[in-house]
């Protein structure tokens, strides 16, 4: 639960007031509470905790960040918990 | 199981790994406190490319493995009330409470739901009015930002069906725990490049001062964790006991001042006790008064609840570090993660189940 995905910010709104934004994490497309970082534009790069954009970060170390992960078999197990939710908080 | 000689960066890796080998003249116990690192760790074999000299002890960082007994019992208790939507973390359903875990109660007909997010559970109670719905809150500083900001938007929408079981831990005072604890061997901490990016390294500067120690701020990436590690050894070697941050691309001295801000708003410090190590004085964070209504404590009166751990597991003394994981009598016998006896054995940042995983079977380190 602690590991940190990378992302990119792909679009952003608000929802109840709230600055949210479409991530897209190689692939998998999610919203994700952007309140946190409030001068994070669309285009930048993110490391998301449970759902919530913690730190910005470069582009060059997202994506090493992101073949690691894919060496550890870990970007996997992440995406299934992200795409996971779409079923499990259903109502 | 992969190894970081199959790495496109294996030759840096290896340059970094001699190095150290190159400074360390006698022996040093290296503590990564964060479960996440640990994995990292045992999955990539970076402690094999270590020398003799220089000893990884695995801390007690993994939020899965030191939420207490006392707390899964209760969660156990609220996810069996009736009317009760519980959330939880995926990995926290196959941790053993006393008699039985979040699956159990599942199978029994519990509507017990997985979340990626807390912002999620809080969308069932949006969609849910007339059902409670509870999250259960655990994590370090790393998860905090995001569980304090749901309680505060459920209050805010005035989602009175919501509520928190909250058990959050703190690594620094961990550290000091640690330091205190008679025995400890740890020379050197690699810090938690995770939690130090939302609360910053403004904590660890007088904690290396106090008790002498180098406190390195890493990553967890195979060749973070060795730049933290040559970092560590250097220090000691050269007799310096300081802060440094070696994960500057995602960490600052101040952290996210305004998660820091929603997290001081919505949670209170608290002597939290850690599974399998005791209470530690303040390392915990509870609900602040203003939030009491969210309390899933208060609200379903399980504050009584206590409980016994297991005789059978060792995993206190993993996540001290004095035993390595497979030198514990059960390991890899009556324990495996398929039927866990202690929670370092459920969660892939548990130390136990990072040793399983990786086939790490006999003490010699040989996979
Ligand atoms: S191997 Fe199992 S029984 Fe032994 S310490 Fe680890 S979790 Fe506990």
């Amino acid at each position: 639960m602690c590991l940190a995905v990378p992302g990119m910010v792909e679009s952003i709104h608000e929802e109840s007031g709230t600055r949210m934004g479409r991530v897209n994490f190689g692939g998998v497309v999610k919203d994700v509470c952007l309140a946190y970082l409030p001068d994070i534009a669309v285009g930048d790069y993110t490391i998301v905790h449970v759902g919530f954009a913690i730190s910005k970060i470069d582009e060059a170390s997202a994506l090493a960040t992101l073949q690691t992960f894919a060496d550890l078999g870990l970007l996997e197990e992440s995406l299934d918990e992200l795409r996971g939710d779409e079923a499990g908080a259903g109502p | 199981m992969k190894h970081l000689t199959e790495y496109r960066d294996a030759d840096t890796a290896r340059r970094l790994a001699a190095e150290i080998g190159r400074i360390a003249t006698r022996p040093w116990a290296i503590m990564e406190v964060c479960g996440g690192q640990t994995h990292s760790i045992i999955r990539n074999g970076v402690d094999q490319l270590l020398p003799p000299e220089v000893e990884l002890i695995h801390g007690p960082g993994c939020p899965v493995c030191v939420t207490p007994l006392e707390t899964i019992d209760r969660a156990l208790a609220i996810a069996a009330t009736p009317g009760v939507i519980f959330c939880s973390f995926g990995d926290m359903l196959r941790v053993p409470g006393s008699r039985e875990n979040l699956f159990s109660v599942k199978g029994r007909g519990g509507d017990v739901r997985v979340v990626y997010s807390p912002l999620d559970a809080v969308k069932l109670a949006q969609a849910h009015p007339d059902r409670e719905v509870v999250f259960l809150a655990i994590g370090f500083e790393t998860t905090a930002p995001a569980n304090a900001m749901a309680v505060k938007l459920a209050k805010q929408q005035g989602l009175r069906n919501f509520s928190m079981l909250v058990s959050h831990v703190l690594v620094p005072p961990a550290i000091e725990a640690i330091m205190r604890s008679p025995g400890n061997r740890v020379n050197a901490f690699l810090a938690a490049g995770h939690v130090c990016s939302v609360m910053g390294t403004w904590q660890y500067p007088p904690l290396a001062e106090r008790f002498r120690v180098p406190i390195v701020v890493t990553g967890f990436e195979p060749l973070d964790l060795l730049e933290g590690i040559r970092r560590t050894v250097l220090q000691l070697e050269q007799g310096r006991h300081e802060l440094e941050n070696a994960y500057a691309r995602v960490v600052t001295e101040r952290g996210n001042e305004p998660a820091r801000r929603v997290i001081a708003e919505v949670f209170a410090p608290v002597d939290r006790p850690w599974r399998g190590i005791g209470v530690i004085p303040a390392s915990g964070w509870r609900l602040a008064g203003a939030y009491r209504d969210h309390d899933a404590e208060i609200r379903f009166a399980v504050s009584d609840i206590t409980a016994v751990e297991s005789p059978l597991c060792k995993a206190g003394e993993v996540l001290k570090g004095t035993l390595k994981p497979n030198q514990c009598p059960a390991f890899g016998k009556e324990c495996t993660p398929r039927t866990p006896l202690g929670a370092t054995m459920v969660s892939s940042e548990g130390a136990c189940a990072a040793y399983y995983n990786a086939g790490r079977w006999s003490d010699s380190g040989a996979a």
